[in-house]
C-alpha cells in the first residue's frame, strides 16, 4: 500500500476509477452509437427543432420566474430573523427531494380545471393551465427554482453583512441597499444559481409530462421526445440526448468561465 | 453641532451604559480593551443597534428615544462612519464609493461624482478614482473610507477603530491626516479605540471605558496624569509632548528641548512612556540623556508601582516602583530630578 506523499491508497483509488468510468462509460457510450453521418438531417427535421426551441424557451422562462420570486426568498431566508424561517426553508426545498411526478400531481391537484386554483381560474377568466406551454414553464419552475433559491441563499450568507451596514450609515435604505450593494456583491452566486436552475429546468421530464402532457409543439420538451423516440426510433433518441448532452457541456462550461472569470477580477 | 447620548444595551453577558456628551468640533474618545462595549455603543449611535433604553440627541434632533417610542433609522441620520477594515464596497469604483452617500441621499450622479473627486483630492488622491478598492494600499482605503464618511457634510461622525488595521509607518501618516480633517470637521466626532496614542492625539476628551461603563473620563492629559484605576494607570500612562522637530531636537511648545533617537522635521508628539522615566535625588552625571528638574505634584499608588505627577518646564508622568518611592523619601512638594533616555522617546507626527 502506497502511503508516500501524493499515493493514492488502493482501497481507495479502485472505488475511485469505477466511480469514473460508471459516470464517463455511458456519456462515451452515447457518441459511439451515435449515427454521425445522420446528424445533420436529423437535427433539421422539424420535430426536433420544434422540441429543442420549447425547451429552451421554456427553460428560460421558468430560470427568470425563478430569479423574479426565487432571489427575494433566498434574501428573507438568509437576512431576516423571522420566526419559523428553518421551516419555511425546508418547505421551498421540498421539491429538492420530492420525486418530480408527484410535483407534477399536486400542480395538478392545484390548478388543473378541478383543482383549488384552477377551479377558479377557469369560472373567472376561462383560463385552463394543463397541457398548456404555461404548465411546462410551472412545472419546471416548482422543480428548479429550488435550486437558485439555495445557491443564492448560500452567497448571501457568505456576503459580509456588515456592507449592509455601511450602506445604512450612507442613507441608503433596505431596498437600495440590496439594488446597489448586495446585489451586485452576490451577482457570481446569483448567475451560477441561474445556470444550475436553468440546466434543471431543461432536463426537467416527471412533473411536466404529468402536468403538461407531451403534445408536439406545445408541450413536448426535449426530454420528452427523447424518451417518446427512443420506442420508436433509437437513431433519432440518441441524436436528441446528444443535443441536450452538448447543452449540459456547455452549461457547465459556462459556469466554470464565469466563476474563474469572477475569481480573476476580484483577485 | 453637538451630542448627547445615554445608552443602556445589553449584549449577551456584557450590559453597556454609557452617558456622553460632544460640543461642536469636538473628538471624543473612547478608550478600552475589546469587548468592552465600545463598539456596540457606536452601533446604537448609528442606528444599527436598537437600545433597549437610549436617548440620542444631535444638534437639538432626537435620533433614539425608547421612553417615547422614537427610534430615526440608520439611514436617516445624518452621520459618517469609518469602519476598522474601511468596507469599501469592492464592486464600485473609488470615485463611486464616495459618491454613494451622495447619490442615496438625492444629489444627482454629476454633483455626486464632483463632490467625491473635490474630496479626494483634499485626502490626496487625487486621480485613483478610476481604480477600485482591491487596487489601493491599507492606508489608501481608509483615506477613501474617511472622504465617503464626510463628504455630505454630516452632523456626527463615528470612528471605529480607524487605525488598527494599519501597518504601523502607515499608521503614523493616517493619523496625521486624520487629526488634520478632525480639526477641520465642524459636527461632534466620537473615536472608539484600543490604541492610548490615537486617543491622546486625536481627542480633545477621553472616556475610558470598561465592561460597559466608564471608568473614567477627562482630557487626554487629565487622565494620563491621574489615572484613577490600574487598567487606566496601564493604558494610559504616555505624556504626549507637542512640539517641532529639527534633525534629533524637538523644541517644545510649552518650553524645554527633548532629544530623541530618530530624525524628524516639523511639528511633531514627543511620546514619553511614564516607565522610562526616571527619578533621582540629584542631576545624574553626564550621559545622552533628557535631564529636567521637576517638582512632584502628586502620587497615586497602583500595585507595585507609584505613578508621579511631574511638574516643571517638561511635564511628565512617571512610574517608580514602591520600594524606590519610599527608599528615596518621595512626597508631594519634592524637588527631583527626571531623566529619559533619547531612544525611549517616540516621536508622533502630528
Amino acid at each position: 500500500m502506497s502511503r508516500h506523499r501524493g499515493g493514492v491508497p488502493a482501497p481507495l483509488l479502485v472505488p475511485a476509477l469505477l466511480a469514473v468510468a460508471f459516470l464517463v462509460l455511458p456519456l462515451a457510450g452515447l457518441l459511439v452509437r451515435a449515427p454521425w453521418p445522420d446528424l445533420l438531417p436529423q437535427l433539421t427535421t422539424p420535430a426536433v427543432g420544434e422540441a429543442l426551441r420549447l425547451s429552451l424557451v421554456s427553460a428560460t422562462l421558468a430560470t427568470l420566474v425563478s430569479l423574479v420570486l426565487g432571489v427575494p426568498l433566498a434574501w428573507v431566508l438568509a437576512r431576516t430573523r423571522a420566526r419559523g424561517r428553518s421551516l419555511l426553508r425546508a418547505l421551498v426545498t421540498v421539491p429538492l427531494v420530492l420525486p418530480p411526478v408527484v410535483g407534477g400531481v399536486a400542480l395538478f391537484l392545484v390548478l388543473g380545471r378541478q383543482g383549488l386554483l384552477g377551479r377558479w381560474l377557469d369560472e373567472a377568466f376561462g383560463v385552463t393551465v394543463p397541457f398548456t406551454t404555461t404548465a411546462v414553464v410551472i412545472a419546471e419552475t416548482f422543480v428548479a427554482m429550488p435550486f437558485l433559491v439555495i445557491s443564492v441563499e448560500g452567497a448571501l450568507r457568505a456576503a459580509d453583512v456588515r456592507f449592509d451596514d455601511a450602506a445604512a450609515t450612507l442613507g441608503a435604505d433596505r431596498w437600495t441597499t440590496f439594488r446597489r450593494v448586495t446585489l451586485p456583491l452576490v451577482a457570481p452566486g446569483i448567475a451560477a444559481g441561474a445556470v444550475l436552475c436553468w440546466a434543471r429546468a431543461l432536463g426537467e421530464f416527471g412533473a411536466t409530462i404529468t402536468f403538461a402532457g407531451n403534445f408536439p409543439g406545445t408541450t413536448q420538451t426535449m426530454p420528452l421526445a427523447v424518451y417518446l423516440a427512443l420506442q420508436q426510433e433509437p437513431e433519432a433518441a440518441i441524436v436528441l440526448s446528444l443535443v441536450l448532452l452538448a447543452v449540459s457541456l456547455a452549461t457547465l462550461l459556462l459556469l466554470r468561465d464565469r466563476w474563474l472569470g469572477r475569481a480573476s477580477v476580484s483577485a | 453641532m453637538s451630542l448627547a447620548a445615554e445608552v443602556r444595551v445589553r449584549r449577551g453577558p456584557l450590559a453597556v451604559a454609557l452617558d456622553l456628551e460632544v460640543d461642536d468640533g469636538g473628538v471624543l474618545a473612547v478608550l478600552g480593551p475589546n469587548g468592552a462595549g465600545k463598539s456596540t455603543l457606536l452601533r446604537v449611535l448609528a442606528g444599527l443597534l436598537e437600545p433597549d433604553d437610549a436617548r440620542v440627541l444631535v444638534d437639538g434632533v432626537v435620533w433614539d428615544d425608547v421612553a417615547a417610542g422614537v427610534h430615526l433609522p440608520a439611514h436617516r441620520r445624518p452621520l459618517g462612519m469609518v469602519f476598522q477594515d474601511h468596507l469599501l464596497f469592492p464592486h464600485l469604483s473609488v470615485t463611486e464609493n464616495v459618491a454613494f452617500g451622495l447619490r442615496c441621499r438625492g444629489v444627482r450622479r454629476a454633483a455626486a461624482r464632483a463632490a467625491a473627486g473635490e474630496w479626494l483630492a483634499r485626502v490626496g488622491l487625487d486621480g485613483l478614482g478610476d481604480r477600485r478598492p482591491g487596487a489601493l494600499s491599507g492606508g489608501q482605503a481608509q483615506r477613501v473610507a474617511l472622504a465617503r464618511a464626510l463628504v455630505g457634510a454630516p452632523a456626527l461622525l463615528l470612528l471605529d477603530e480607524p487605525l488598527s488595521a494599519l501597518d504601523a509607518r502607515t499608521r503614523l501618516t493616517v493619523r496625521a491626516e486624520l487629526r488634520r480633517h478632525l480639526g477641520e470637521f465642524a459636527g461632534s466626532t466620537v473615536l472608539v479605540t484600543h490604541d492610548p496614542v490615537d486617543a491622546m492625539a486625536l481627542a480633545d476628551r477621553v472616556l475610558v471605558v470598561e465592561d460597559g461603563a466608564v471608568v473614567q473620563a477627562g482630557t487626554p492629559a487629565d487622565v494620563s496624569r491621574h489615572p484613577r484605576t490600574d487598567y487606566v494607570a496601564r493604558l494610559v500612562g504616555l505624556s504626549l509632548l507637542p512640539g517641532v522637530a529639527s534633525g534629533r531636537r524637538v523644541r517644545l511648545d510649552g518650553g524645554g528641548v527633548v532629544a530623541v533617537a530618530e530624525e524628524a522635521d516639523g511639528p511633531v508628539f514627543a511620546a514619553v512612556r511614564p516607565e522610562s522615566v526616571a527619578l533621582f535625588l540629584s542631576r545624574p552625571d553626564g550621559s545622552p540623556r533628557n535631564v529636567w528638574p521637576v517638582r512632584l505634584t502628586g502620587a497615586t499608588p497602583h500595585g507595585a508601582t507609584v505613578r508621579c505627577e511631574l511638574d516643571g518646564e517638561v511635564p511628565l508622568v512617571a512610574d517608580v516602583t514602591a520600594a524606590a518611592f519610599a527608599e528615596m523619601g518621595l512626597a508631594p512638594g519634592a524637588r527631583v530630578w527626571a531623566a529619559v533616555k533619547a531612544s525611549e522617546v517616540a516621536v508622533y507626527t502630528r
